[in-house]
């Protein structure tokens, strides 16, 4: 993956508006958050193969960056990508890496379903 | 040091990378004595997220990159039947529970194991290390008393000292500290960091750097104490 590039993704995500695409969305501060700390409170969310079509993608300026995707009736967003890049099947995967190279955040969408 | 003989040992873990830090010394142990060993990983650790920064990975390549972490670790280790589950990394828990005990007694049915080495209930912190460790504890707790393997389990929530005590298995591992290395370090996208730490605590003399080289610990599972009464 690349450090995000703003014009090229937001090409990217331009290319895959009003279309029926697969999304990936994931946000985790991992499964040991409250083991380590007890005083971390552990939330996540992961969506995976749900179809969508979006009408207008943005990446905003600010690093780590903002994706968000306006729906007919409807919103998805994700905060915190730092990386990003159009993989061997043609899918575009956004990830957010934290400080010790750890996924925080992933946005991935894609024309075919992703894997289980 | 050698271990008590078993007619088959069967591990089940979640995990690529599960067995690597509590128990890849006392699987090579038992293979290095001739016992059958059979490891049932359920997922390929799909949502890992030591991705590293730049990423060597991608959420889409990491199972590819830890089913070959897996593999080698096996060949560490020199377990030959190595059995993908396929289920997908943090969903255990939300699968049916009856399949997933179904599941265990197939394995159980399957391979006849006279030991049987997974989590134990409540004392796992990962959702899905808890979800792995009842269905075996569940699949085990089906069989007629006589018949049932023995469970070791591991245990390692920051109250097991206070909910289980000691642990009454200890294997001393350090004759296969190679084989147990060789483990760690197969599965390198996961143990990178760990196995770093260690080396600059080896070499600042402290003596818990050797201690994970030398022991394994495993708890019996303690059926007067069921963690359900039923399933």
């Amino acid at each position: 993956m690349e450090i995000v590039q703003i014009e090229k993704l937001q090409q990217l995500l331009n290319s895959f508006a009003n279309k029926d695409v697969y999304i990936h969305l994931e946000t985790t501060n991992g499964a040991y958050a409250s083991h380590f700390n007890e005083k971390v409170f552990n939330a996540g969310a992961f969506i995976r193969n749900v179809k969508l079509q979006y009408e207008l993608g943005k990446v905003t300026a600010d690093v780590p960056h903002r994706v968000g995707l306006k729906m007919a009736h409807g919103w998805v967003y994700a905060q915190g990508i730092t990386h990003y890049e159009i993989d061997e099947q043609n899918r575009l995967l956004m990830a957010g890496h934290d400080y010790d190279g750890k996924l925080a955040v992933a946005l991935e969408i894609s024309e075919t379903p992703f894997t289980y | 040091m050698a271990l008590q003989p078993e007619r088959h040992v069967l591990v089940v873990f979640p995990h690529p990378d599960d067995e690597a830090f509590g128990v890849s010394g006392t699987i090579s142990t038992y293979v290095n004595q001739g016992t059958p060993v059979t490891y049932a990983c359920l997922t390929l650790g799909e949502m890992g997220r030591n991705l590293g920064n730049p990423p060597f990975a991608t959420r889409e390549t990491l199972p590819l990159v830890r089913k070959k972490e897996l593999i080698a670790s096996c060949e560490a280790m020199g377990v030959t039947d190595l059995r993908m589950m396929g289920l997908r990394d943090k969903t255990v828990e939300f699968e049916d529970d009856e399949k997933m005990v179904q599941m265990m007694t197939d394995l159980i049915d399957e391979l006849n194991p006279s030991l049987i080495i997974t989590f134990y209930p409540n004392y796992a912190v990962h959702p899905d290390h808890e979800a792995t460790a009842r269905a075996v504890v569940r699949a085990v707790r089906r069989m007629p008393v006589e018949q049932r393997p023995k469970l070791h389990a591991v245990a390692f929530a920051n109250n097991t000292g206070e909910g289980l005590g000691e642990p009454d298995i200890v294997n001393n591992i350090r004759d296969v500290r190679e084989q147990k290395l060789g483990s760690m370090r197969a599965h390198i996208s996961q143990t990178a960091w760990m196995l770093e730490e260690n080396e600059k605590r080896l070499e600042a003399g402290e003596p818990e750097a050797e201690n994970w080289l030398t022991y394994e610990r495993f708890f019996s599972y303690r059926w007067h104490e069921d963690f359900e009464e039923q399933f």
